[in-house]
């Protein structure tokens, strides 16, 4: 039988903020919910079934609180699933949104990821006290600046690169009206000049702690070809995981990543990637992961990734324009941050973002990871049917 | 949406704190009892994968490449390498430390893995690959099953470690 | 729909608290033991999903440590869902009709014993009316047992007969913790825990971990010379609010199973996934099986309760009956949420 087609026809959001205190939870994923139906000319009658998606539930305390969200997300009598893969799970969702059309088991599936971490002590749940051990990592910044530092003495990178990313993703973000940051006064010595948090990672080149919420509506291709908007359609999705710790463990470049991203390149029938991706939305929370993940995902050679940056390849006028959104230095509700890479990607070639649209992007790659760099999610979309 | 005329005028309610507390009593689960155990002796003790032949230290009971049980128990040094650090200058709610404080990526000799440990006695300026530490244990007095045994590592005064010494780890 | 069976089950002898061991160590043989008892190698597994929660762990990301049991290297293609490891076979079932992969193995675990279970359930509930009043699990069951003898058609007898069938049957598992020979006139006589409910009507305090594999059409064949053919697999959630459901019916349940076949033949045995022994009451009454059916061989939750793994062992011990040729046509369930909130159904039969 074989995979069945799926599109996006319906992206919504919420406007991403530190604390959306207009709004329950309900309220917010109702806020990204009802814009993706409406983008998509849906009821909630009309979903067949719905896949929520949300970082660790020790963040707002409650736990799976989709079962308290059911009515909220108008699941009541239907199939609900609730995805958690940890920092990736934004994206994660959307693969296993996906993989419900795909199946054929569902023609319109709506799926939703939130967290509101406002509600929330999310530096305590990341630095959770594990038993038996001392607690001296400082979050997750605290975690990867080692790896960021071996990543700069292995590459030689200039040490200004994590500063350029900044700079680049924030004035993105200005250009999208539901990023969290609007940081219309930021300026290489303004990021260059704040405080260093985790040395080599500042404070402005840190993602920020928000509330928000991203809901798609994906659905099958009969449903698709009749969308009153242009579809996006799915030519690929991949998840890979690996232990966070093991003997020989590359950190920096994790194997994981480059299988995922092979994989979703070779279901695309992609052989150059740099070339063939009009623009990309990759999971950067920390700037450096930049340079990083270029690598990570082929786009550069290993020890050049940071040479995108510096030339300007991932601006919005470069060749391969990365986070046109702001990307998650701009908006970091970490449950959904996976699921808006993988809407901003799908906005691109539906030529629905705006003022940060890329012209004429027709494939575009939607990327999340989460753990100790250890677990991906990715799909790409196109203008065009796979 | 209906009104309800005994409430108008009053102010909505649009945030609640409920404070919440669960206590959970944790097992270290073997291989953590067996490494703490060898911690209130002053010793720290790796695991050998059987599969892979590498050393954890930590041991987290399974070698997590095979998914098989770690079991041969393997004495690790208490001194050995940087590979990378960083410099902690944030505070955070449970947090044991005085800021700024160096938390680096030490490979202890004999060990196939870094563990995280605090560098003290040296200007975090001066921390780098390559530099040589050793633990400061607390006095005999005050061991315990703890990884608190060790209150941090400090530089021992040797040149520091070829960079291809510890190439596989950074 | 490709042909997707249960091929391979295996379980961790549930105990009221593993001593000395996590949960990566409790996970480890079992998932060890459902590839290496059918020859499966690891590197054949296309797609491996698990169901944990943090709150029972007390950690977040608590899954993370457990994918060091599993062998994740080279990198694997893995999820997780914050839900009972039934629904993570949900997962794995959809990801095989999808044609690219032909093998999947999914797992489930907790260890309930760190923390008090009753009060960590609280934190499943609305946060804002529900959870600031603690409502433990068993007072939140005893309500809908009272509501469901207050509406006639069962007994506390019955229910009595239930704890002690379950239990007596559980003598033939091995795995099962709570097991034994119960007087229901015994039962009866005891005082109430949570009225209607006595300490027999609860399930135990379990820790413990199952593990399955899924393969497709050849690949079932090939490893199970008899698979247990999964003819449907269904799932719906009723609304959380308990003022807003009647609760002397599982609607989800009743959905899930009409939209799974249930009723299109004859059910021989039934794994049913009813902590509490009331609802089994319901669950059979929901999937309109009759006195003929044989419930819970395995003793079911009320003989051992991991939580997030029970309702993955349902379906386990359904598809093993299946294969050992004790029965042609199953039908297993899994509930998770207060009074059973979310339901699945599995429909299971032999070749």
């Amino acid at each position: 039988m074989g995979k069945h087609r799926v599109a996006v026809v319906g992206v919504g959001q919420t406007k991403h903020d530190s604390a959306r205190n207009d709004v329950s939870i309900a309220g917010l994923l109702r806020e990204a919910a009802q814009r993706a139906l409406d983008d998509a000319e849906m009821t909630w009658k009309d979903i067949d079934a719905v896949v929520l998606g949300k970082a660790p539930d020790f963040f707002e305390g409650i736990m799976m609180p989709e079962l308290y969200l059911a009515e909220a997300l108008g699941a009541t009598g239907k199939p609900m699933l609730r995805v958690h893969t940890a920092g990736s799970v934004g994206g994660s969702t959307g693969v296993v949104a996906s993989s419900l059309v795909q199946g054929g088991i569902h023609e319109r599936v709506l799926t939703v990821a939130f967290e509101k971490q406002s509600e929330s002590e999310a530096m305590w749940a990341l630095s959770l006290p594990i038993p038996f051990q001392p607690p001296l990592v400082a979050g997750a910044g605290g975690y990867f600046a080692p790896y960021i530092r071996s990543y700069i003495a292995r590459s030689n990178a200039p040490s200004h690169i994590g500063s350029l990313v900044a700079l680049k993703d924030r004035r993105n973000g200005l250009k999208n009206p539901y990023a969290h940051l609007h940081e219309h006064d930021i300026t290489l010595e303004s990021i260059q000049g704040s405080m260093m948090l985790w040395d080599p990672i500042r404070y402005a080149e840190t993602c920020p702690s928000s509330d928000g919420a991203c809901a798609m509506v994906l659905a099958g291709e009969k449903v698709a070809d009749a969308a009153a908007k242009k579809p996006a359609w799915v030519h690929a999705t991949a998840m890979r995981s690996e232990p966070g710790f093991f003997a020989g463990r590359d950190q920096v470049n994790p194997r994981g990543g480059q299988d995922c991203s092979a994989d979703v390149y070779k279901q695309a029938g992609i052989t150059n990637p740099r070339k063939e991706i009009d623009c990309a939305e990759v999971y950067v929370p920390f700037s450096w992961f930049e340079p990083m993940w270029m690598e990570n995902l082929h786009f550069a050679e290993e020890g050049e990734g940071w040479k995108m940056t510096e030339e300007g390849a991932t601006s919005m006028t470069g060749d391969l324009p990365v986070n046109c959104s702001g990307g998650v230095l701009c908006s970091n509700p970490i449950g959904a941050s996976g699921m808006l890479r993988f809407a901003e990607s799908a906005m691109q070639v539906r030529g629905a973002a705006g003022d940060h649209q890329v012209d004429g992007a027709r494939l575009a790659l939607g990327h999340a990871y989460g753990g100790a760099s250890q677990f991906y999610s990715m799909w790409i979309v196109g203008a065009d049917k796979p | 949406m209906g009104k309800i005329k005994a409430l108008e005028g009053v102010e909505p309610v649009t945030m609640i704190d409920t404070p919440a507390r669960l206590d959970y009593t944790f097992t270290a689960g073997r291989a953590t009892s067996r490494f703490l155990k060898g911690l209130e002796q002053k010793k720290l003790l790796g695991e050998r994968s059987a599969a892979t032949g590498k050393v954890y230290l930590p041991p987290r009971g399974a070698d997590p490449v095979a998914g098989v049980p770690t079991e041969e128990q393997v004495e690790v040094a208490d001194y050995g390498v940087v590979t990378s650090f960083c410099v902690v200058n944030v505070k955070f709610y449970g947090q044991a430390m005085e800021c700024p404080y160096v938390c680096a990526l030490v490979v202890l000799d004999g060990a196939d893995i870094a563990t995280f440990g605090l560098i003290q006695e040296i200007p975090y300026e001066e921390v780098r690959p390559g530099l040589r530490v050793e633990a400061v244990w607390v006095d005999d007095s005050e061991l315990g099953t703890t990884l608190e045994n060790i209150k941090y590592f400090r530089p021992t005064g040797e040149p520091d470690a070829p960079a291809e010494s510890y190439k596989e780890h950074v | 729909m490709r042909d997707v069976a249960v091929v391979s089950f295996a379980q961790s002898k549930h105990e009221r608290a593993l001593p000395g061991i996590n949960e990566v160590e409790m996970l480890m043989p079992v998932v060890g033991q459902v590839r290496d008892q059918i020859g499966l190698d690891k590197n054949r597994v296309g797609f491996t999903c698990s169901g944990s929660t943090d709150y029972l762990a007390g950690q977040a990301f608590s899954f993370v440590m457990t994918l060091d049991g599993i062998g994740a290297w080279p990198p694997i293609s893995e999820s997780h869902v914050e839900m009972d490891a039934a629904w993570a076979l949900y997962e794995a079932w959809v990801k095989l009709q999808m044609g690219e992969i032909d093998i999947a193995m999914v797992y489930g675990y907790s260890k309930t014993s760190p923390g008090d279970l009753p009060d960590v359930l609280t934190r499943q509930l609305d946060p804002y009316v529900y959870a600031p009043l603690w409502p433990d699990s068993i007072s939140l069951a005893a309500l809908q047992a009272q509501a469901v003898l207050d509406e006639g058609g069962t007994s506390e007898r019955e229910w009595a007969e239930i704890a002690a069938r379950s239990r007596a049957s559980a003598k033939n598992n091995p795995n099962a913790q709570l097991t034994g020979d119960f007087d229901p006139e015994a039962i009866l006589a005891e005082e109430y825990l949570v009225a209607p409910l006595r300490k027999h009507d609860c399930p135990p305090i379990t820790d413990g971990a199952a593990a399955i594999i899924l393969a497709a059409d050849d690949a079932a064949r090939e490893f199970s010379k008899r698979p247990a053919w999964i003819r449907g697999l269904e799932h719906r959630i009723d609304p959380q609010s308990l003022g807003v459901r009647n609760l002397t019916r599982v609607v989800s349940l009743e959905q899930a199973g009409e939209a799974a076949g249930v009723s299109k033949d004859k059910i021989d045995f039934a794994e049913l996934h009813a902590p509490f022994t009331y609802q089994e009451v319901l669950a059979k009454r929901a999937l309109g099986l009759s006195d003929e059916v044989s419930i819970n061989p395995s003793g079911g939750a009320l003989a051992a309760n991991p939580m997030m793994a029970a309702g993955l062992v349902r379906i386990g011990e359904a598809a093993d009956r299946i294969i050992a040729g004790e029965g042609d046509r199953a039908v297993a369930s899994a509930t998770q949420g207060a009074c059973m909130q979310q339901n699945l159904v599995c429909v299971l039969e032999g070749e």
